[in-house]
């Protein structure tokens, strides 16, 4: 992998506004989100991560009474511009959900799932994609005499693993993933935060997390929201060593609520 | 305050349980002792196989009557199933839900409407049509299938769309992730999600279609005779019941019966092949 420029700017959100009907979930949020970094978004329930999170792809098109305003940019252009087409956009900005989702297909046909979406149905193309995919998502050893098995056999954090593997099999350049560990064990916890170290040297990440030790543990951005407004955004030793703002270290150290 | 006692309660509901399912028995009884004599009186081979029905004559063969009936369906399932599928997938999957819950219950009524109204219908506008644009009496086999197809699209609908809403919202989210569109969200993940559903719903419609007489009556024709295009004139077992029963008296009331004994059976085969087919596919899920 060619050394990338520390501070190129993938994603650039500029005076988010969103809307559920009349309520304001989010507020004027500012973010930026550096290339081939892991980037945190921290706060307590209900602050508006998820939220923000699902407009980098916009995945909020799916609900009914959203409203956005501002901008946010992706390699410097708007992906809320009419021109930009959502499906085009979500093949490069992936996502990985609270709880895995794996289609209930075999595992196979779930990481040729976008590559079939795409057009692809060269077999023997396919084959090597599916195997290099599930190597990376650390799933191949585990899972290469059953992929003609059901998906939603395997375990949950196998399960999670598998909708990492069928992102990557499309390349996605940038993965969001909303508390991709929350329904997880410890270790298996421990096992998806490796691997999204080890990811992070191709893709871009944005993690939205509950858990301050996972953010601190696997994240070099940090952005710290609270009732829909981005409080502070910094590197994620300075949040957690010397936050700026009083609400920040009230939430770090655990005085919040 | 305890009027009753938990186990009065479980007696009574038992009782009441029984009573269904003993009616049930006995009306398949009655049938069955009053058609299968006849049966073996006249010949299962001559009564199936043979399609003069004569009664004055003491002719009694429906093998006209069964293809009739068969076709009907088949024209019913052409007609109804496809339409319905597609707009069970439109309204739950490309329309807002809020439009959706108000469409859903407004189809549900069209359950509700009388048969004879939608019979009403087919011979004065659909009928008509078909005579003038295809030829042939226009009451026919045509007009049978299309305004049962449409009779069954309401089950059909209904059903269907229950299927697809109880598919997790997760996959179709996981799958516009991906970059698909709906369409392909639809054919790729929502349909063999909700397949067994989907299924169900159609063997249902299957069953309205095939019990159903008086719609058929008014716009089949009723001749009978064995089919050779879409446009003939038929009478389907369901409709000879109805038609002949008032009048009809000895060996004659015994043959209606037993006709009503065959659309038992072509019902039970039916759907004990259904289901089947619905099993074999939850088991390779
Ligand atoms: N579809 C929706 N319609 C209306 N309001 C919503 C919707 N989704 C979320 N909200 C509201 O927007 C706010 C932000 O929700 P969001 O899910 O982004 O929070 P979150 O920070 O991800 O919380 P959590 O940590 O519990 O996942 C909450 O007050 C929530 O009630
Ligand atoms: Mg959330």
């Amino acid at each position: 992998m060619e050394n990338k420029i520390n501070t190129y700017k993938k994603i650039t959100v500029k005076d988010l506004n969103l809307y559920y009907g009349k309520f304001r979930a989010l507020i004027s949020i500012e973010l930026e989100v550096q290339e081939n970094k892991i980037t945190a978004l921290i706060g307590p329930s209900g602050c508006g991560k998820s939220t923000l999170l699902r407009c980098l792809n916009r995945m909020n098109d799916l609900i009914h009474g959203v409203k956005i305003t501002g901008n946010v940019f992706l390699d410097g252009t708007d992906i809320y511009n009419a021109a930009l087409e959502v499906a085009a956009l979500r093949k490069r900005v992936g996502m990985v959900f609270q709880r895995p989702n794996p289609f209930p297909l075999t595992i196979y046909e779930n990481v040729t799932y976008g590559l079939k979406v795409a057009g692809m149905h060269n077999k023997k193309k396919m084959d090597a994609i599916v195997e290099n995919s599930l190597k990376r998502a650390w799933l191949w050893e585990q899972v290469k005499d059953k992929l003609d098995h059901p998906a939603l056999g395997l375990s949950l954090d196998q399960q999670q693993r598998l909708c990492i593997a069928r992102l990557l099999a499309v390349q996605p350049e940038v993965i969001l993933m909303d508390e991709p560990c929350s329904s997880l064990d410890p270790i298996a916890t421990m096992k998806i935060e490796d691997l999204m170290m080890e990811l992070k040297k191709d893709y871009t990440i944005v993690i939205v997390t509950h858990n301050m030790q996972q953010a601190s543990r696997v994240s070099d951005y940090t952005g710290y929201m609270l009732l829909g407004e981005m409080i502070e955004f910094d590197v994620t030793k300075n949040i957690f060593t010397r936050p700026s703002k009083k609400l920040t270290e009230d939430y770090i150290s655990g005085k919040y609520g | 305050m305890k009027l009753i006692s938990e186990k009065g309660v479980q007696r009574i509901l038992m009782l009441t349980a029984f009573s269904a399912i003993s009616a049930l028995l006995l009306i398949a009884l009655f049938i069955l002792s009053e058609g299968l004599p006849f049966i073996f009186k006249y010949g299962l081979k001559d009564f199936l196989f043979s399609s003069e029905w004569q009664p004055n004559l003491g002719k009694f063969g429906i093998f006209a009557m069964i293809v009739a009936s068969l076709w009907v369906t088949f024209g019913a399932m052409i007609v109804g199933a496809p339409l319905g599928v597609a707009c069970a997938f439109f309204l739950s999957e490309y329309v807002p839900r809020y439009i959706m819950r108000i469409i859903k219950p407004t189809i549900e009524l069209l359950a509700a409407i009388p048969s004879v109204v939608y019979g009403f219908i087919g011979v004065m506008v659909l009928a008509p049509i078909i005579r003038d644009n295809f030829g042939g009496p226009g009451l026919s086999l045509l007009s049978a299938s299309i305004i049962l197809g449409i009779m069954i699209l309401p089950t059909i609908i209904s059903i269907s769309i229950d299927s697809i809403l109880a598919v997790p919202q997760s996959y179709r989210e996981g799958s516009l992730a991906l970059g698909a569109t709906i369409w392909q969200t639809i054919t790729m993940v929502t349909i063999k999600a909700s397949k067994s559903g989907i299924i169900a719903s159609i063997i249902l419609g299957l069953g309205r279609a095939i019990g159903e007489t008086m719609a058929v009556i008014m716009v089949a024709g009723n001749s009978v005779n064995i089919p050779h295009s879409a446009l003939d004139s038929v009478r389907t077992l369901t409709a000879n019941i109805a038609l002949e029963m008032s009048y009809a008296t000895g060996l004659h009331r015994q043959a209606l019966f037993a006709t009503g004994v065959v659309l038992f059976v072509v019902i039970i085969i039916l759907n004990s092949i259904a289901s089947v087919a619905i099993r074999k596919r939850m088991v390779k899920k």
